[in-house]
């Protein structure tokens, strides 16, 4: 998308130009006093569809709850009401826009298209944002300021410890190793072809249509446990006993427990890095293989002097990504171990402090925490928007 | 090479297969032989699909042909469920962000820049942030445990990541050919659902697939604005459940398990390249 960035911006100026309506609001000149009233109407716009839906759907819902309707009955209504709602707002919130003078039209349609959208977001990240930052300094149920305990919990408590020891094995080991095997079996099935290659990527990309609670049940099984001379049912123990030794309860054992963990997201996320990199090595160019051929390189070396060079860019976005699913890893723990066995991670900690311990304070200091490890992210997305001019 | 990619994927395989004969195997032999041991005693049933899916109870005939009556683990209902959260989760952000990312590309409006900005900002951050300020919100409105609480959380989720697809794709269109709409007299909104909407079809494909799967496979959301009720629990809350009640049944925790990959498995088999691009698409999300 780099290059078409200015491209873009001189056309919105060239719309604009075309478009005489904007260039009479531009002569029309504005006081103070206009140009807050206009940005009262354009939040006004912007709130009143998702209200409105909010409003009349809430009001569904309560009445559909007191009838005992048949559940495929409900569900299909409020599938069609939810969706054919929001559309016929849009349409409804234009019509009448459309019907203003040309001056006011021309300000206020675009909040009828990009104001619902602020204003959700405005609802569900930007102000959760600052008010789990304010109650991060409040305590159990968010009535009293206490200054900074919460944070002094997050990092001396045993537990958040332990939780941040277990994350660190999360994202070095689990984005070190999927993006790893990602690359290696993107190099292998290279080097195959046609329908080979697609049977392949497919079989390995397969988990990723899994979600984590899926597979923390098909891994447990995995690592299941029957006592020593029974028949093992899990292929772990099975393979442990055929071998001579003894079965053991696999994910009781810590630190143990936590590897076999990660093993189920590698499981999981290797087709996405094999996917991403196969296509970025699809892209390096034949010459210059060939250049180092020549040159006496051997394939180890064009491997890492040439290839990973090349495709460095879509390695740093695969482990960014991977980096983002481990920090906020939940759902595998919670399937396999519950935290238990000392295998709790920032995830669970989380959610325990906000439903089990009802903490408001300890949850929004530990969600503040997760925000701070993102923010370098967040800064290269930024950054990157930058460059491209927009 | 073909030796190595064999045995990984045989390696890779053996999770997913164990699961799926597991699933097909009497009770009694699913908890006391491995299900490798299928080969030398094949006895196959779907009385664990049977009552996985019933509700209350179900009864089921078992390999000594006497009918027996168990307790149904509800997962037709939580399929069902499931079906009614993803659908419009999925629907309403997409026309939601279509529409912000046709603004944000082809119109002029103060403070443009600023709120794009905010957009990307919010791509990843992380929505452990949202749940205790959302979830205290819902409990004013009395609105936790309603469908509704649950598709306009996964809207505001989903938001930050559409918009910035859409956008990327939408601001791409050629100029020409809004221009000679602009000025055949067409309003925004007709140049919207008449030209840009079907020009984006492609871009909307993957990113459904990709909130499709995100909404579908999610435990966190749900678990917290649906909580514990059983009318609305969606399937990974109904499997999670399982693991809990039923942990050492597993005919029953195999077959839930394959009831929830079910439709995902489908789409992924049957729109395989859509899923890759939308899955590769969707990797930006925090």
């Amino acid at each position: 998308m780099g290059c078409s960035a200015s491209d873009r911006y001189r056309v919105i100026l060239q719309l604009r130009r075309k478009n005489k309506v904007s260039e009479k609001t531009e002569i029309l000149g504005r006081t103070v006093g206009s140009e807050i009233l206009t940005w009262l109407y354009r939040i006004v716009l912007s709130v009143i569809v998702p209200v409105v839906f909010f409003i009349v759907m809430r009001a569904g819902f309560i009445w559909l709850r007191r009838g005992n309707a048949d559940q495929v009955l409900i569900a299909a209504v409020a599938i069609v009401w939810g969706i054919g709602g929001f559309a016929l707002l849009y349409v409804i919130a234009n019509s009448i826009v459309e019907l203003l003078p040309d001056a006011w039209k021309s300000r206020l349609l675009p909040f009828v298209f990009v104001g619902p959208a602020l204003a959700i977001l405005g609802w569900y990240l930007v102000m959760p944002v600052i008010r789990s930052f304010i109650s991060s300094f409040q305590g159990a149920s968010a009535e009293e300021f206490i200054g900074l305990d919460n944070y002094i919990y997050v990092f001396t408590d045993r537990v958040m410890l332990q939780a941040f020891r277990n994350n660190v094995l999360w994202l070095v080991l689990g984005t070190g190793v999927t993006v790893a095997f990602g690359l290696l079996i993107a190099v292998l099935a290279d080097r195959t072809h046609g329908a080979f290659e697609t049977v392949v990527k497919s079989l390995i990309f397969l988990p990723m249509a899994i979600s984590f609670i899926g597979a923390g049940v098909i891994w447990k099984f995995m690592y299941a446990f029957r006592p020593a001379g029974t028949s093992q049912i899990g292929v772990l123990n099975a393979i442990k006993v055929a071998l001579g030794g003894e079965p053991v309860g696999w994910l009781t054992m810590s630190p143990t427990n936590t590897l076999l963990m990660i093993v189920v997201l590698i499981w999981m996320q290797t087709g996405f890095a094999m996917v991403v990199l196969s296509a970025a090595l699809k892209g390096v160019p034949e010459e210059l293989l060939e250049a180092g051929r020549i040159d006496g390189a051997s394939e180890v070396q064009i491997f890492f002097r040439i290839m990973i060079p090349y495709i460095q860019g879509s390695i740093v976005t695969v482990s960014t990504s991977i980096l983002l699913l481990t920090l906020k890893i939940f759902d595998i723990v919670w399937a396999m171990t519950g935290g238990q066995f000392g295998t709790n991670v920032i995830g669970t900690v989380f959610w325990r402090q906000m439903f089990t311990y009802r903490h408001n304070g300890r949850a929004s200091a530990i969600a503040m925490v997760l925000l701070i490890l993102v923010i370098p992210v967040m800064w290269y997305n930024l950054q990157q928007l930058e460059q491209e001019a927009f | 090479v073909y030796g190595v990619l064999i045995i990984i994927c045989i390696i890779w395989s053996i999770p997913t297969i164990g699961t799926l004969i597991t699933s097909f195997r009497p009770a009694d032999d699913a908890k006391t032989s491995g299900w490798w041991t299928v080969v030398n005693d094949p006895d196959f049933t779907f009385n664990a699909y049977k009552q996985v899916l019933a509700g209350r109870e179900a009864t089921i005939v078992t390999e000594t042909g006497e009918e027996q009556t168990v307790s149904g683990a509800g997962m037709g209902q939580a399929f069902l469920n499931s079906l009614t959260v993803t659908v419009p989760a999925v629907a309403i952000p997409l026309l939601v962000a279509a529409t912000a990312a046709y603004a944000f590309a082809w119109m002029d409006f103060p403070a443009r820049r600023i709120f794009f900005t905010v957009v990307i900002a919010l791509l990843v951050v992380p929505l452990q942030i949202a749940l205790v300020p959302i979830f205290r919100d819902y409990r004013a409105l009395n609105l936790n445990g309603t469908w509704l609480a649950i598709w306009l959380a996964h809207t505001g989720f989903g938001l930050p990541l559409s918009i910035y697809l859409l956008y990327n794709y939408i601001s791409t269109i050629p100029r020409d050919i809004l221009e000679s709409a602009f000025i055949d007299g067409a309003s925004q909104f007709t140049m919207f659902t008449r030209l840009i909407l079907p020009l984006s079809v492609p871009a909307l494909a993957s990113l459904t697939i990709f909130q499709f799967v995100w909404v579908w496979n999610d435990f966190l959301v749900a678990l917290t604005f649906l909580g514990t009720n059983k009318d609305v629990a969606v399937l990974t809350q109904y499997l999670q459940g399982l693991i809990g009640e039923r942990g050492s049944d597993w005919h029953l925790l195999t077959a839930g398990a394959f009831i929830t990959m079910l439709l995902p498995l489908v789409v992924f088999f049957s729109l395989q390249r859509f899923f890759v691009r939308g899955m590769m698409a969707g990797s930006v999300k925090g």
